[in-house]
C-alpha cells in the first residue's frame, strides 16, 4: 500500500514543474500546457485525499475541475489564434499591449 | 518492496519525466507530447488508488479531448520552435532558486508522514463510481446543472474568438 503522502509530495513537485515553466517558457500554447498540468496535479492530491479518508467528494470535485478545464482549453485555444491572427508570433513578449 | 509501492514509482517517475520534458523541450509539439505522458500516468496512479472512474475521466477528456484540441491548434498554427528572447534580470538570476524553493516548500509541507491524514491511502470505498453519480445528482446538483451552462458560454466564446470578422 502507497502512503498518501507519496502521492501530496508528487502532487507538489508536479505543480512546482508547472508554476516553473508557466514563468519561464515563452509560447502561449506552452504557457497553456503548463496551466493544465497544475491542474492535473492538484487533481491528484484531490483523489488523494478522497482515497484516504474514504469519501467520494473529492472525485466529485476533480470531475468539475476536469469540466472547467475543458471549458477553459476551448476559449483560451480561441485567444491563442486570434493572437496568432493579429501579431503572427506565439511568442508572449509580442503580446504587450497592458505593459506599461 | 511491494508491488503496489513498485508501480507507484515507477508512475511518479513517468509523470515526472513526462513534466520536466515539457519544461525542457523547445518545440511546443514535443512538449504537449510529454503532457500526455505525464496525463496517462496519472490515470495509471488514479487507478493504482482505486479511483477507476477517475481514472477513465482523466484518459478519455484530459488524454483524448483536451490535449487532441492543444495538438490541433499546434498543428493549424503551425507553431515552431520557441524564440528566445532575453529574460529580464530578476528571471535569469531568481528564478531558478525561486522555483526551487517553491517547490522544495510544497512538498517539505505536505511530507508529513504522521499528519492526522489515514496512512492506508486505499480505504477501499465500495461502489464509488454508484456513488459518485448519485452525489453529482443529489448534493452537487446545482453545480453540477451550472456547468453544462459554463460549458454553453465556452463554446459561444471560443465561436465568437474564432470567427473571422466580415468586411
Amino acid at each position: 500500500m502507497v502512503p498518501t503522502h507519496y502521492y501530496l509530495v508528487l502532487s507538489a513537485v508536479l505543480f512546482g514543474l508547472g508554476a516553473v515553466a508557466f514563468v519561464f517558457k515563452r509560447n502561449i500554447i506552452t504557457i497553456f500546457m503548463s496551466i493544465e498540468l497544475m491542474l492535473n496535479a492538484v487533481n491528484l492530491a484531490f483523489v488523494a485525499f478522497s482515497q484516504a479518508f474514504g469519501k467520494v467528494e473529492g472525485q466529485v470535485f476533480v470531475l468539475f475541475v476536469i469540466v472547467v478545464a475543458a471549458a477553459e482549453a476551448a476559449v483560451g485555444l480561441g485567444i491563442i489564434i486570434l493572437i496568432q491572427r493579429n501579431r503572427q508570433s506565439l511568442n508572449i513578449e509580442k503580446v504587450n499591449l497592458l505593459k506599461l | 518492496m511491494n508491488p503496489a509501492l513498485l508501480i507507484f514509482f515507477v508512475l511518479a517517475g513517468l509523470a515526472l519525466l513526462g513534466a520536466g520534458s515539457l519544461v525542457l523541450q523547445k518545440h511546443p509539439i514535443h512538449s504537449a507530447l510529454s503532457l500526455i505522458v505525464v496525463m496517462v500516468s496519472l490515470a495509471g496512479l488514479y487507478l493504482l488508488m482505486g479511483a477507476e472512474f477517475v481514472a477513465m475521466v482523466q484518459i478519455i477528456v484530459y488524454g483524448g479531448a483536451i490535449m487532441v484540441l492543444f495538438i490541433f491548434v499546434i498543428m493549424l498554427l503551425n507553431a515552431g520552435e520557441e524564440e528566445h528572447t532575453d529574460l529580464s534580470k530578476l528571471a535569469k538570476f531568481a528564478g531558478l532558486p525561486l522555483a526551487l524553493a517553491l517547490t522544495a516548500s510544497l512538498a517539505a509541507l505536505v511530507f508529513k508522514p504522521d499528519a492526522g491524514v489515514p496512512t492506508a491511502a486505499h480505504a477501499f470505498i465500495p461502489k464509488a463510481t454508484e456513488q459518485i453519480s448519485s452525489m453529482l445528482f443529489k448534493e452537487f446538483v446545482y453545480p453540477f446543472e451550472l456547468t453544462s451552462f459554463l460549458i454553453l458560454v465556452a463554446i459561444m466564446g471560443a465561436l465568437v474568438l474564432a470567427q473571422r470578422e466580415k468586411k
